[in-house]
């Protein structure tokens, strides 16, 4: 009984662990790029995004799990879709209530969340299989590792681009802006820099 | 008038390029953009699906989304429109060209989850285009994304011979050349006035 409790829990946690780094949606999967680089002009940008994509994620993955039994086979991506189509309204109406300048900055990307294939993925390929735990977990563990690189993105891309990070001042005024970041060609150049940095770690731990 | 149509659509298509302004479609830009000839039939088939797209959720907007006083429900049917536009393009293409869909077959059911697609929806309300506008809108985007794709390709294809740090091999070296990319199309932003 203990045993497979345990053996229980450590699957559990491998289900939230592997969306951090082992199969990290942005780094390793190469999902959702629209608005990885869309957003992250800003720190703050990159966490509001991360928040309100995690929200549908775990929200569409428990829907997802509870009624996977019930879906015909054929129907599903359709029924996943307007699933997650109901919670981005939620979201986007949310942030436009409560946080109406960062909702403006977003611009159409909240409502793009629709089509943010980690979310699709994520359905496909785990909460219209698994129960509506390991789905929770699953669904959990990716949204902390996309909102954390968009973070790390955001961050990096404002400190160069603007001296800040989350808007506290950094840089002294004695550092030139890098102009380029805060445009997308920065986004896509700092994006494939991260990528080769992640990849190259990995090697590195791997050969170790 | 004329002029007007002209400009938004080397707007959509040149200096505010989907993929490289915007970064919508980014997925099957990385994804589909090894082969050249792949390119081809993956920007045909968007082209196609975006203009018709454009097409069809403007009417529904204007004639039942808002007439009704329904905007809350955009997100849903767009999407649900989009999915059943290629649905139909690909069983249309099916049944009168089948060396067409053997060319676009496989691309078709990609383009329901392109950002692209859906972007170009929501700009279009956003923008508050008329009918004939939002068609052009469409085409030039779509135009704008085989174009990215081209040349992406076209560098992808040269980049083989190339000796890329390991690291840097496949997503990495992909959007930095689209950064360099998106930096060169910036060289047109004069072109015309925002």
């Amino acid at each position: 009984m203990n045993n497979v409790c345990n053996q229980t829990c450590t699957g559990c946690g491998k289900e939230f662990s592997k969306g951090l780094w082992r199969q990290n949606p942005i780094f390793v999967q190469v999902l959702g790029m629209c608005p990885t680089l869309a957003v992250t002009t800003k720190a703050l940008f990159g966490f509001s995004m991360g928040m309100a994509t995690a929200f549908v994620l775990i929200c569409s993955s428990l829907a997802v799990s509870v009624i996977r039994k019930l879906v015909p086979q054929q129907v599903r991506i359709a029924t996943f879709t307007v699933i997650i189509a109901t919670f981005v309204t939620c979201a986007d109406y949310f942030l436009q209530a409560n946080f109406y300048t960062i909702s403006k900055e977003l611009g159409p990307y909240v409502p793009l969340i629709v089509v943010n294939c980690i979310i699709l993925g994520r359905q496909e390929a785990f909460a219209s299989k698994n129960g509506v735990f390991r789905s929770l977990l699953d669904a959990i563990g990716m949204s902390v590792g996309f909102t954390a690189v968009l973070i790390l993105l955001g961050s990096i891309r404002e400190l160069l681009g603007f001296g800040t990070i989350f808007n506290f001042k950094i840089l002294g005024a004695g550092f030139e802006h890098w102009v380029i970041m805060a445009l997308p060609a920065g986004a896509f150049i700092t994006l494939g820099f991260l990528i080769g940095l992640f990849n190259w770690m990995n090697k590195k731990s791997k050969s170790n | 008038m004329i002029i007007n149509l002209v400009l938004i659509f080397i707007a959509a298509a040149i200096t505010q390029n989907f993929v490289l302004t915007y970064f919508l479609g980014i997925c099957p830009f990385i994804g589909v953009s090894r082969k050249l000839d792949q390119a081809i039939g993956m920007g045909v088939a968007t082209t196609f699906v975006m203009t018709l797209a454009a097409c069809v959720t403007w009417l529904i907007y204007h004639f039942i989304l808002v007439r009704f006083g329904l905007p809350f429900l955009q997100y849903a049917s767009f999407i649900i429109v989009i999915a059943s536009l290629v649905q139909v393009v690909e069983m249309f293409i099916r049944k009168t060209s089948p060396a067409l869909y053997r060319a676009l077959g496989i691309y078709l059911p990609l383009i329901t989850t392109n950002c692209a697609i859906l972007g170009l929806t929501l700009f279009m309300v956003l923008k508050e285009y008329t009918f004939l506008e939002g068609i052009i809108f469409g085409l030039g985007a779509g135009c704008g994304f085989t174009l990215a794709l081209l040349i992406m390709a076209g560098i992808r294809e040269e980049l083989e011979c190339c000796d890329i740090p390991k690291p840097l091999q496949g997503a990495g070296i992909t959007l930095i050349i689209a950064g360099l990319l998106a930096l060169s199309f910036m060289g047109f932003g004069g072109l015309i006035g925002k």
